[in-house]
């Protein structure tokens, strides 16, 4: 008997702000512990939040990207609940009118468009971060609260997903669309981008869910991937062995491969929200949405299909190129310059990325503009140097900085291109590589590609590889008449 | 529906407070009565009433996105009944 698995995933994302949702406080990451806190996110008795405008504004970009319906009038609420990572025991969050509601994910799975139902999208503060002392017979933990207050967005997706692939693509496009927004870094090692799984499983065709079983501390993709996998086996055994899901709340235990049900009852599901009495209501007029509506960029799924049907790309590339939005805008500002699509999207994905992802950094780090790039590529389209040629260039330019034009004069790559210029070549090859010469006469066609390979090496690179095979081809025909 | 001294422990403990047998009657009776007085509230037609999230008439109390000064860490962590390598210390957590 084979189970269907129903999925559901809440998102936290830290927003990409300066400081604190609620106080002055900075958000860098890695400071040393309680360094950056203040009264307010301390939590001390008779302060009072003021909201940071523009980590409202990233959130409200965010649930308009996700499509959903905003509330114009939007407040905060309490959610109460005590652990030491909390100072105030109640964290400001959002449950009866969260700041948008009803959207959806477009995600491609299974070669075609799926969408996946986004329940709600709100703002609330990030908790301390608790330290487990590791140390035997340690009795205590520690707590480092600069995490404490820090902006936090968070995506409820409706219970939409049936296998673990699609709640992968899910994270994976949820995540893009979050960094083509530059609403968040969703740096998973650094905590920014942290997940909450529920699953339950039902008999195929059947309406009714089987109990619902929640998992915390999912801290990358990786992490969710494996924890369910991992729990749809476990109820699936459960089933099978004719027992009963219980409906819980379990935690991931990343290291040890396996979730455990939570011992302690500290989190039971009693938050008693109430309207938070701290914070005054917020209003999106007309004119303030807009304006963020025109922020929202082309997303990756939209660019992709637009590379596709205007640029003519294959659907691997378009893919590759929109992965991140930098490289996606680098592609099409050098199309601006000389829009040859196809040609300049090898030249990013041969080269540029191959670079990249060898020294392990971002485009934006790239020395090269793309107004450069674009003229490099327009002289190796228009034979002016070859592709070796053009390949050496571009190590010159990251190099020095200096443009193709200047670096093609100095280094005297220009393609040769003269008959005249290349048929002495050709001969001085055919002199001295009679292996191949009496293979290809003999009948092994394939020698012409090491005599062609000679030519480019005696003229670094240089020679005009259609012409000088053109040449050779007629060499070694005559030869072939001569006895 | 009076309030019972089993309530009173579970939201005793959801706060995590200890009460004595004398504190959980006496705050049973207590919260009994206030219950009572928003009881009488609620005789109250309030259909067509918005409900009123806040007081104030104020809307979009907001600061500009700037970091400023953090407490000095000894500051911070000063109340702390106990620290240990710069962080508050706290019995054991079991999560
Ligand atoms: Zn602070």
């Amino acid at each position: 008997m084979r189970y269907e698995a129903v999925i559901g995933l809440e998102t936290h994302a830290e927003l990409l702000t300066e400081s604190k949702l609620w106080c002055r406080c900075g958000t860098r990451f890695g400071e040393p512990p309680n360094t950056q806190t203040c009264p307010v996110c301390l939590g001390m008795p008779g302060v009072l939040p003021v909201l940071n405008k523009r980590a409202f504004e990233l959130a409200l970009k965010a649930a308009l990207a996700l499509h959903c319906v905003i509330n114009r009038e939007t407040f905060f609420d309490r959610k109460n609940y005590y652990y030491p990572d909390l100072p105030k025991n109640y964290q400001v969050s959002q449950n009866y009118c969260n700041l948008g509601r009803d959207g959806y994910l477009e995600m491609s799975a299974d070669g075609g468009i799926r969408r996946v139902g986004i329940w709600n999208v709100h703002l609330e503060e990030d908790a301390g971060k608790n330290i487990h002392v590791e140390s035997p017979g340690a009795d205590y933990s520690l707590v480092d609260l600069n995490r404490a207050g820090v902006p936090l967005l968070e995506v409820v997706s409706a219970p939409d997903m049936h296998s673990v692939e699609e709640a992968e693509a899910f994270m994976h496009t949820l995540r893009r669309l979050l960094l083509y927004c530059e609403v968040s870094d969703c740096k998973m090692q650094e905590g920014s981008l942290r997940f909450e799984a529920s699953v339950s499983l039902r008999r195929p065709g059947e309406e009714k869910l089987g109990s619902r079983v929640e998992i915390k501390n999912l801290n990358s993709i990786k992490a969710v991937t494996r924890c369910l996998a991992y729990e749809i086996e476990r109820q699936s055994r459960l089933l099978r062995e004719g027992g009963a899901v219980e409906m819980e709340t379990r935690l991931w235990d990343e290291a040890g491969g396996r979730s455990e049900r939570m011992r302690s009852k500290e989190r039971a599901q009693d938050y008693r929200y109430f309207p938070e009495p701290d914070l005054v209501p917020f209003v999106v007029d007309e004119g303030w949405l807009e304006r963020v509506q025109a922020e929202v960029p082309e997303l990756s799924l939209g660019r992709r299909r637009r590379f596709v049907r205007d640029h003519g790309l294959s659907e691997y590339d378009a893919r590759v190129l929109t992965e991140e939005r930098a490289v996606a805008d680098y592609f099409e500002a050098c199309l601006a310059a000389h829009n040859e699509p196809k040609s300049v999207a090898n030249w990013i994905m041969n080269e540029v990325l191959a670079i990249l992802n060898e020294r392990k950094v971002s485009i934006a780090e790239f020395e090269v503009p793309p107004q450069r790039f674009a003229e490099l590529i327009e002289a190796a389209d228009k034979g002016k140097v070859t592709a070796a040629a053009a390949r050496e260039i571009l190590g010159k330019m990251i190099e020095t900085g200096k443009n193709a034009a200047t670096l093609i004069e100095e280094t005297g790559a220009e393609t040769i291109g003269q008959e005249e210029d290349l048929a002495p070549i050709v001969e001085q090859v055919l002199a001295e590589a009679r292996k191949a010469v009496q293979d290809y006469l003999g009948g092994k066609k394939k020698a012409i590609g090491a005599l062609l390979g000679q030519v480019m090496r005696l003229t670094g690179g240089k020679a005009d590889p259609k012409l000088a095979r053109e040449i050779l081809l007629n060499r070694l025909e005559e030869m072939a008449r001569q006895p | 529906m009076p309030i019972t001294r089993e309530q009173v422990e579970y939201v005793a403990h959801l706060s995590r407070l200890k009460l004595s047998e004398e504190e959980k009657d006496r705050f049973a009776r207590q919260l009994d009565a206030i219950l009572q007085a928003v009881e009488k509230l609620n005789e109250l037609d309030t259909d067509g009433v918005e409900p009123l999230v806040h007081v104030a008439p104020r809307r979009n109390v907001f600061r500009e996105d700037a970091a400023g000064e953090s407490l000095p860490r000894e500051e911070a962590l000063r109340n702390a009944p106990e620290q240990s390598e710069g962080c508050f210390k706290v019995p054991r957590i079991i999560e």
